[in-house]
């Protein structure tokens, strides 16, 4: 028995300590935390709006989600003297928790308070209606409930539409006609980004083959899980895929590997930030893009509007035309593709070419 | 022996008064280390917490309690039940969908959801009860694995016959006159006590009763000491495995039915994970007693809901609460033994001091 209890000791510790470990953020990574004096936030005193910003799970330093975030406040504070207040979300935290960080902000005097990540949806909307005179934005967000509330906005991305560009980019560069798709988890929203890819590749090439794996069916675990990630990749490029584009949030680092790993003319795509700022310098000549889902143009965007005192409510959809989707051209190599991306670019806008959500 | 009872209970409270201030060092260590300011954190931490952070308090310890107690149920029998979590977020999920679908109405369907959600649990720990006793897998393999399948199933119902909504899926909102709420004890805006969090009292008193007052109660103690003795005795081990894990699990199910019933409406975001890992932890700080995991569940219901001003008044992050949190349940343990040891040499000496001089006389 006292041996059971040791054990089980040891192990309830470690579940407590590794359970902080695996963040399951459906779109972070992981990466170094930026030193907290580098905190705009703490600096900023200027007499614009006061913005709230509620990160999700991974925080400030995931270089995806909440960084692009936090790059769109940054912005803020620079452009109209904004002033701000963050909080961090903790792994597995009580709905009521998230709930306590939103009144604490608005308590605070913030007027505008973003919520990083769909999960706020609920704790939003429980929570705007106390405090009628601060505006609320939720990414990625949807209403939960019939009321509709006049002062939130739920911000949302095209995100078919940036991987239709980023087909178009795989589709043009393979010498193989094979291209791939490593997704992580197989749910609604990644199948968007399936679905404007495998649309972008084949109005880019119409024989393109485009292979498709999923991570995990339904565990979030898929979004961070870089040994899953590189396994389904390097199974796509044994079956002679050359360009492989993921939608799996931590896990694509595993996908890069694997890209690196099928050596010279193979090439990964990034997703949600431009990850060939923050990938490794053997990474880096393999990534041939990234996708890019501007968090940040969203979270500027808000404030802008409120700072101009016409807050935007509603849903709100940043697509092409808005900015809120697009590509990276970091890495030089995409140079030689970047006037066909456009051309596609501009019929999505006109509408000329509409894109599927679903595969 | 009066005077060893006086000493003896001094002793049982030693343990976790070193394990506490133990925790506060190592915590205040690791602040440092980090470059924050430790003085910042304990002051936010020990101030009052608002109303709404109580009412919270009070939420969070009653789910911890249930998810603590669903633990020591198997820990006494010597089962190492690490399922709790797969348990409660398979039963949760049955007994959302079973709410939303609106076969009942009112409080029968509370009820009955209640009683889905027990018999999820008590069948999923099942699963490996009978796995131990008829092929002799350990529980703590199995409910691992069972853990995963759990997660797994949950994701898969919830994508293929889930309401979806933006960007993510829950079960069928239930219909307002099922959720019970609860009370308000400060203004409306500062939150509810969740009216269902009563199960975590009667579960305690139900759990202190079963261990003391009956038959099987004492069967289980006895197996949880010695199972060769238990069998000598009558007890059939196989038997009292299946039974308390799947009592285990049915006391797991419950734990997320307080804040179900209590305003959660579906099954999805607002689904709280890791209670199961936090039940155990809590049962090791409360040594198995059904007093003494209710003050690990307050002091970790504590932590947890006031981490969450660290973000605003100071630099540390509320994820050091972990860390206090892990260290605590160690430092308890770890103390336990050097007290026991400590303990018995003392006793030990006493005895050869009873005993000297008659050995003395033989000789």
């Amino acid at each position: 028995m006292r041996r059971l209890t040791k054990l089980s000791a040891v192990a309830a510790v470690a579940a407590l300590t590794l359970a902080g470990c695996g963040g399951s953020d459906s779109e972070g990574g992981g990466g170094d935390k930026p030193a907290a004096s580098d905190d705009v936030c703490k600096t900023a005193d200027g007499d614009g709006p006061k913005i709230g910003l509620a990160y999700d799970v991974g925080g400030r330093g995931d270089q995806s989600f909440n960084d692009s975030a936090y790059a769109g406040l940054e912005k803020a504070v620079d452009e109209f003297d904004a002033t701000c207040i963050e909080g961090e979300a903790t792994d597995g935290e009580a709905e009521s928790a998230r709930e306590d960080r939103l009144r604490n902000m608005a308590e605070n005097d913030a007027t505008a308070i973003v919520g990083v990540g769909f999960a706020y949806s609920e704790s939003v909307n429980a929570v705007a209606p106390d405090f009628p005179e601060v505006n609320f934005a939720v990414i990625d967000g949807f209403d939960p409930d019939e009321e509709a509330n006049d002062n939130v906005a739920y911000l949302g991305f095209a995100e078919e539409q940036g991987s239709f560009l980023v087909g178009v980019a795989a589709a043009t560069k393979s010498q193989t006609g094979t291209i791939g798709f490593v997704g992580g988890v197989n749910n609604e929203l990644i199948q968007k980004f399936e679905a404007g890819y495998a649309a972008g590749a084949k109005a880019a090439k119409p024989d393109i083959k485009v292979e498709v794996a999923y991570i995990q069916e339904s565990d979030l675990k898929g979004f961070g899980d870089p040994a899953g990630g590189k396994a389904a990749a390097a199974g796509e490029f044994d079956k002679g895929a050359d360009v492989v584009y993921h939608a799996a949030g931590g896990s694509g680092s595993g996908v890069f590997d694997a890209a690196v790993e099928a050596g010279e003319g193979n090439f990964a795509i990034g997703v949600d930030s431009d990850q060939y700022l923050t990938a490794t310098a053997a990474q880096k000549p393999f990534i041939l893009t990234s996708m890019l889902k501007r968090v940040d143009t969203a979270t500027f965007d808000f404030a802008k509007s409120i700072d101009e005192g016409k807050p935007l409510v509603s849903y709100k959809v940043y697509d092409l035309k808005a900015d809120g989707v697009g590509y990276s051209t970091a890495n030089s190599v995409i140079e030689e593709l970047t006037a066909d991306i456009d051309g596609y670019k501009d019929k999505i806008i006109s509408g000329e070419i509409e894109v599927p959500t679903k595969p | 022996m009066s005077r060893l009872d006086v000493r003896s209970i001094g002793m049982s409270l030693l343990a976790p008064a070193i394990a506490i201030l133990l925790s506060i060092v190592v915590t205040t260590i690791v602040i440092a280390a980090v470059g924050s300011s430790p003085g910042d954190f304990w002051s936010t931490m020990f101030e009052v917490p608002k109303p709404r952070l109580r009412v919270d308090i009070v939420n969070q310890t009653a789910m911890i309690y249930i998810a603590a107690v669903a633990a020591a149920i198997g820990f006494r029998m010597g089962l190492f039940n690490i399922g709790l979590e797969g348990q409660y977020t398979l039963a949760s999920f049955a007994a959302a969908s079973f709410a939303g679908a609106a076969y009942l109405s009112g409080w029968a369907n509370v009820f009955a959801a209640i009683i889905v959600a027990m018999a999820v649990g008590a069948i999923w720990a099942g699963i490996a009860g009978v796995l131990r006793t008829t092929r002799g897998v350990s529980e703590v393999i199995s409910t691992i694995m069972l853990n995963s399948i759990a997660i797994t199933l949950v994701g898969y119902f919830l994508n293929n016959y889930g309401v979806k909504e933006g960007n993510s899926v829950h079960t069928k909102n239930i219909e307002p006159g099922t959720s019970v709420g609860g009370f308000a004890p400060f203004e409306d805006r500062d939150g509810e006590i969740w009216t269902l969090a009563i199960i975590a009292v009667l579960v305690g008193v139900g759990f202190w009763v079963l261990l003391n007052k009956t038959r099987f109660g004492f069967d289980l103690r006895a197996s949880g000491q010695s199972e060769s003795a238990a069998l000598a005795s009558g007890i059939n081990p196989k038997r009292m495995i299946l039974i308390s894990m799947m009592l285990s699990g049915g006391v797991a199910g419950l734990i997320w039915m307080p804040a179900f019933f209590g305003g959660a409406r579906n099954y999805g975001t607002s689904f709280q994970v890791g209670l199961g890992f936090l039940g155990i932890a809590v049962a090791l700080l409360g040594r198995n007693r059904p007093v003494g995991m209710l003050f690990g569940a307050l002091l970790f219901a504590f932590l947890s809901v006031k981490s969450n001003d660290l973000t605003f008044g100071t630099d540390v992050s509320p994820s050091i609460v972990q860390i206090t949190q892990g260290v605590a349940v160690l430092a308890v343990v770890v103390t336990y033994e050097v007290v026991r040891r400590w303990r018995t040499r003392l006793e030990q000496r006493a005895v050869s001091r009873e005993l000297a001089p008659t050995t003395e006389a033989t000789a």
